[in-house]
C-alpha cells in the first residue's frame, strides 16, 4: 500500500566527488511517509555523504532533491532544519561546552518576553529525554557525560522538533540493548505518526527489526532498493560487499580451548574509588579475554586503569611476574600494553594528519621522537595495514578527517597493532565497522593471539565475544561478577543474565 | 560526589572574585585612605572605557577569536571625534553617531573577512590595528585638544552617590555591562557565541547561523571599541594617534583574568568586569605605595595572567578526569 503514497523525499541522480574520491555516483533514493528506510553499505560506501548532501553540509555536483514534490536546494544545515529535516549525524556533533538543555534547544530556544526561558527549557528537556528513558541532570555540561548519553542527547535534540524527515546516522553505535529498545519504541511511534525516517546502522539485527525498506550502496553506487521482508540477510550482506561473506571460523571450542602460555598479567584487588571496585584478573599469553557488561558497568574504567590512563588507588599489577606501577600511559606502553580507546573522536584520531601519520603515531612514540622512521618504511607499513584492514581509500596520504567513520576506526586499530604489543586492550573496536571488516578484525584477533599476543576485548556484541574469547569476564556496577570459560555450552543468554544480575 | 557540587565552569570566575577581594583587603589594611567608597568608585571612573572594550572582547574570545584592533579603534575614534568637533565644528549629536559607525564598520569589515575568506582573526585584526592607527595619524599627527561644552560636561559632571560620586562614563559602562550580560545569557545570539567557541563544526551541523554570528561578534567588538573611544575622549578631552596604545592587550588580559577561556566556549561578561577592576586595583595599590614605578603594574599583570592561564589549564584537565570517571 505504501507504493501508492507519494514519496516525501526523492533524491535523483546524486553525484558527489571529493578530490580523488567519487563518493557518490548517480545515486537515487526515495523515502515515504510513515516508513523507516535503512541505508546499508560497507564503510566508505557513501551513506553519510548522501545524508550530508541532503542536509546541505556538502553540495552535490549533480542530481536533484525533491521534498514533497517540489525541488529544494539546501545550502546549509540550517536550511535543512527549517525545511523539517532533522538529523543526528554519525559522530556526536554537539557542543560539549554547553549544558545538556542547551544542546537540545540551541538554535530554537523557547523565548518568553524576548529572553530565553531557561526554566521552561529545562523541564521540556527533561521530558524529551524521558521519552528515551533517560533521567539525568540536564543542567550539567554535556562533556560530563559518556558517549552513550551524548548520543542519546543528540537523538533527543533531533526528536524535539516536529520534523517531516528524521535522519539517524548510526545512532545506536554506542548504545546498549535497553537504550536501543527505548529508541526503537520512539521510532515506531513517530513512524505511526507519519514521519519519514532514515536509519543507518551496521547492526543487521537492528536493521531487520526496525526498517521497512533497505537501500544498498556500494562504492558510491546504488545497488538497489528492497523491501526488508523480501531480502534475506545473506543476500543483503553479499549485495553490500559484492561477494559472499567469508565467515569467521565458528568452531568455538577450538577457539576457546586454544593453547595459552604462561601468565602475562596478574591483577590483584585493583581499584579506583568511584570507578572500579577491587578487581582480580589473570591474563595468559596468547589468551583473548572478553570483558562483557552493560554501559557504565566499569569496563572502560578498568581498561583505563590497566593502561595507566587513570591512576589506581589500591591494588597490585604484575606483568611477567614482576610488580609494576601503571600510573601514566607511558609506563604501560613501555611494558608492551596498547589501548585502542572507544572514543576515537576525543582520544584517538588527529583529523588533520594523514592516514600514514595517524598509523605511525604510537610507534613513533615508542621509538622516541628522535628515532625517525624513514618515510619509505612508513608508507610500507601504512600500505600493509590499509590492505590488511581494507581501509578505504587506499591512499596513505589521505587526511583522516576525510575518511568515513568506520575507516577512521580501522586506522585507530592499525595504529596500535603495529606496535606489536604484548597486551592489546580493545575497547569496542568494531563500533561503526561494517560486517565484512568486523569479520576481518575478529580473524585478525584470533591469529594475533595464536602468535602469542594477549588481548583484552571489550565489546557490547556478545556474539563477537563468544566467537573469539577464551574466557569471558562479566562486570556489573563497577564490579567483576563472574568469569566464564568459553565453550560451546555457553550462550549469549547466560552472559546476559550475569550482566543484568540474573533477572533476565 | 557532593563535594564536587560546585560547577567547575564558575570556578575561574569565583577565583577572580576572591582575588579582587583579597587585593582590596590587602590595600585597605596597608594604606590609610584606601578603604573609601571614592577609591573604590574611582576604579570604575578610571577604567570605564576599559570595561566597555573588555565586554566586546569577551564575546570575541568566547567565540574562539581575538580582536587586536580595539586599541587603535579607540585612538581613531578620539581623532575622528576631536577633528569633527574642533576642525569641522560639527555638533556632538552628529559626531557621536559617526564615531560609533566608524568602529562598527571596521568590525564589520574584519568580521566579513574572517568569515567569508576563512581567515585567522589574529591576522585580520592585526591588519585592522595597523590600519586604524595609521588612519588616526592621517587625520593629524598632533594632539587635538577638545574644547566643547558638551564634551566638557561629559568630562566633568559628577553623579553623586552618597558622599562620593561617579562619572557619566561609569553609567554608560554599566549599561553596556548589563546589556551584555543579558545578551550573553538570555539571547539566541549570545548562546550561539558560546556554541561557536565550543565547536564550530558542530555549531554548523546543529544548524546555527555561524556566519552571521561571527560577523556580528566583530561588529559588536568594533562598536564597543568606538564607544570606549568616546568615553576615553571624554576622559582625556583630546584626540591623539597614540591614545590607548597597547590597550587591546590590557583588554585581553582583563578578559582572561576574568575567567574566560582563551580557546573560547566558556566564560562570563561579569568576569571580565572583575578582571578590569583587578587591573585597576593593581594600579591603585602602586599609586598608594608611592615609591614604586608604574611599570610594576605591567609586571603584576603579567604574573597574574600567567597564574590564571595555568589555573584554567588545571581546571580543564580536572574536568576531563571527572568526565572519565562518569563514563
Ligand atoms: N570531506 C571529504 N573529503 C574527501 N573524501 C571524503 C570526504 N567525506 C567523505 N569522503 C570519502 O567519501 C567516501 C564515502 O564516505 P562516507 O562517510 O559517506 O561513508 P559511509 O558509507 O558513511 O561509511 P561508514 O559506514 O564508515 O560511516 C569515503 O571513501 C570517504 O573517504
Ligand atoms: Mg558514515
Amino acid at each position: 500500500m505504501q507504493e501508492q503514497k507519494t514519496p516525501r523525499l526523492v533524491m535523483e541522480g546524486i553525484t558527489k566527488e571529493f578530490p580523488g574520491v567519487k563518493a557518490l555516483s548517480n545515486v537515487s533514493f526515495q523515502l515515504f511517509p510513515g516508513e523507516v528506510h535503512s541505508l546499508m553499505g560497507e564503510n566508505g560506501a557513501g551513506k553519510s555523504t548522501l545524508i550530508k548532501v541532503l542536509t546541505g553540509v556538502y553540495s552535490n555536483d549533480e542530481g536533484t532533491v525533491k521534498l514533497e514534490g517540489s525541488p529544494i536546494h539546501v545550502a546549509n544545515p540550517l536550511e535543512a532544519q527549517d525545511l523539517g529535516i532533522s538529523t543526528v549525524y554519525q559522530e556526536v556533533n554537539l557542543c560539549s561546552n554547553l549544558s545538556v538543555v542547551e544542546n537540545i534547544f540551541i538554535g530554537r530556544q523557547i523565548m518568553k518576553k524576548g529572553r530565553i526561558d531557561w526554566k521552561e527549557m529545562k523541564s521540556r528537556a527533561e521530558e524529551v529525554l524521558a521519552r528515551l528513558n533517560l533521567t539525568i541532570d540536564v543542567t550539567k555540561l554535556l562533556s560530563s557525560y559518556s558517549v552513550a548519553i551524548q548520543q542519546m542527547v543528540a537523538i533527543g535534540r533531533a526528536l524535539n522538533v516536529s520534523a517531516r524527515v528524521l535522519i539517524l546516522d548510526e545512532p545506536t553505535s554506542s548504545l546498549d540493548t535497553d537504550e536501543v529498545n527505548q529508541l526503537f519504541g520512539v521510532i515506531r511511534k513517530l513512524k505511526d505518526e507519519g514521519l519519514a525516517i532514515v536509519f543507518i546502522s551496521h547492526f543487521l539485527d537492528q536493521i531487520y527489526e526496525i526498517s521497512d525498506r533497505i537501500t544498498v550502496l556500494r562504492n558510491g553506487e546504488l545497488v538497489g532498493e528492497y523491501m526488508t521482508k523480501d531480502l534475506p540477510r545473506i543476500e543483503l550482506v553479499s549485495k553490500m560487499i559484492g561477494k559472499e561473506l567469508d565467515a569467521v571460523s565458528s568452531n568455538r571450542d577450538e577457539v576457546a580451548k586454544k593453547e595459552r602460555g604462561e601468565v602475562l598479567l596478574e591483577v590483584e584487588q585493583l581499584a579506583r574509588k568511584g570507578s572500579v571496585e577491587p578487581f582480580n584478573l589473570d591474563l595468559h599469553k596468547g589468551e583473548i579475554v572478553g570483558l562483557a557488561g552493560l554501559l557504565g558497568s566499569g569496563r572502560t574504567e578498568l581498561a583505563r586503569l590497566l593502561f595507566g590512563a587513570d591512576k589506581a588507588d589500591s591494588g597490585e599489577i604484575k606483568i611477567n611476574g614482576s610488580k609494576t606501577k601503571l600510573n601514566i600511559p607511558k609506563q604501560a606502553i613501555s611494558k608492551g600494553i596498547a589501548f585502542c580507546s572507544e572514543d576515537r573522536k576525543a582520544e584517538g584520531i588527529i583529523p588533520d594528519l594523514t592516514i600514514r601519520e595517524n598509523i605511525i603515531l604510537a610507534m613513533q612514540g615508542i621509538n622516541g621522537v628522535f628515532n625517525y622512521i624513514p618515510k619509505k618504511r612508513q608508507i610500507e607499513i601504512a600500505d600493509e595495514y590499509i590492505k590488511l584492514l581494507n581501509i578505504n581509500p587506499r591512499n596513505p596520504e589521505q587526511l583522516i578527517k576525510n575518511l568515513s567513520g568506520g575507516n577512521q576506526q580501522k586506522v585507530m586499530l592499525a595504529r596500535w597493532l603495529i606496535t606489536n604489543p604484548e597486551l592489546l586492550i580493545l575497547d569496542e573496536p568494531t563500533r561503526g565497522i561494517d560486517i565484512g571488516a568486523k569479520a576481518e578484525i575478529m580473524k585478525l584477533m584470533i591469529s594475533l593471539s595464536k602468535d602469542g599476543m594477549s588481548i583484552l576485548f571489550i565489546s557490547s556484541e556478545l556474539e563477537e565475544v563468544l566467537r573469539t574469547c577464551n574466557k569471558i569476564v562479566v562486570m556489573r556496577d563497577r564490579e567483576k561478577v563472574s568469569e566464564i570459560d568459553n565453550g560451546k555450552q555457553v550462550t549469549q543468554q547466560d552472559i546476559m543474565k550475569q550482566m543484568a544480575g540474573g533477572v533476565v | 560526589m557532593k563535594s564536587l557540587k560546585l560547577d567547575y565552569r564558575q570556578l575561574p570566575l569565583l577565583a577572580t572574585f576572591a582575588l579582587f577581594i583579597m587585593m582590596y583587603a590587602f590595600g585597605s589594611t596597608r594604606y590609610t585612605g584606601f578603604l573609601s567608597t571614592q577609591v573604590f568608585l574611582n576604579l570604575f571612573i578610571d577604567n570605564a572605557f576599559l570595561i566597555i572594550v573588555a565586554v566586546g572582547m569577551t564575546f570575541v574570545i568566547l567565540s574562539g577569536g581575538i580582536d587586536l584592533s580595539v586599541g587603535s579603534v579607540i585612538a581613531l575614534t578620539s581623532m575622528v571625534a576631536a577633528s569633527l568637533v574642533m576642525n569641522a565644528q560639527l555638533s556632538p549629536w552628529i559626531v557621536i553617531p559617526i564615531c560609533l559607525l566608524v568602529g562598527s564598520l571596521i568590525g564589520l569589515g574584519q568580521g566579513c573577512l574572517i568569515h567569508f575568506f576563512n581567515l585567522q582573526p589574529f591576522i585580520v585584526t592585526l591588519a585592522g590595528m595597523f590600519l586604524a592607527r595609521g588612519l588616526s595619524y592621517l587625520i593629524s599627527v598632533e594632539t587635538i585638544a577638545i574644547n566643547n561644552p558638551f564634551f566638557d560636561f561629559m568630562a566633568s559632571s559628577r553623579i553623586p552617590l552618597g558622599d562620593s560620586f561617579i562619572s557619566i562614563s561609569v553609567v554608560i559602562a554599566l549599561v553596556v555591562v548589563v546589556l551584555a550580560v543579558f545578551v550573553g545569557h538570555y539571547s539566541k545570539f549570545g548562546r550561539n557565541v558560546y556554541a561557536l567557541g565550543g565547536n564550530e563544526q558542530s555549531a554548523v551541523l546543529m544548524g546555527l547561523p555561524v556566519g552571521k554570528t561571527k560577523i556580528m561578534i566583530y561588529v559588536i567588538s568594533g562598536f564597543c571599541a568606538s564607544l570606549a573611544g568616546l568615553v576615553f575622549t571624554f576622559y582625556m578631552l583630546s584626540g591623539y594617534g597614540l591614545h590607548a596604545n597597547g590597550l587591546e592587550l590590557d583588554a585581553i588580559a582583563a578578559v582572561v583574568i576574568g575567567g574566560t577561556l582563551l580557546t573560547g566556549g566558556a566564560g562570563y561578561v561579569a568576569g571580565s568586569v572583575v578582571g578590569v577592576l583587578i587591573l585597576g586595583i593593581i594600579q591603585t595599590i602602586i599609586v598608594f605605595e608611592g615609591t614604586l614605578s608604574s611599570w610594576w603594574t605591567k609586571i603584576a599583570i603579567g604574573a597574574l595572567l600567567l597564574l590564571f592561564i595555568v589555573f584554567q589549564r588545571v581546571i580543564v584537565i580536572r574536568s576531563k578526569v571527572k568526565k572519565s570517571s562518569v563514563t
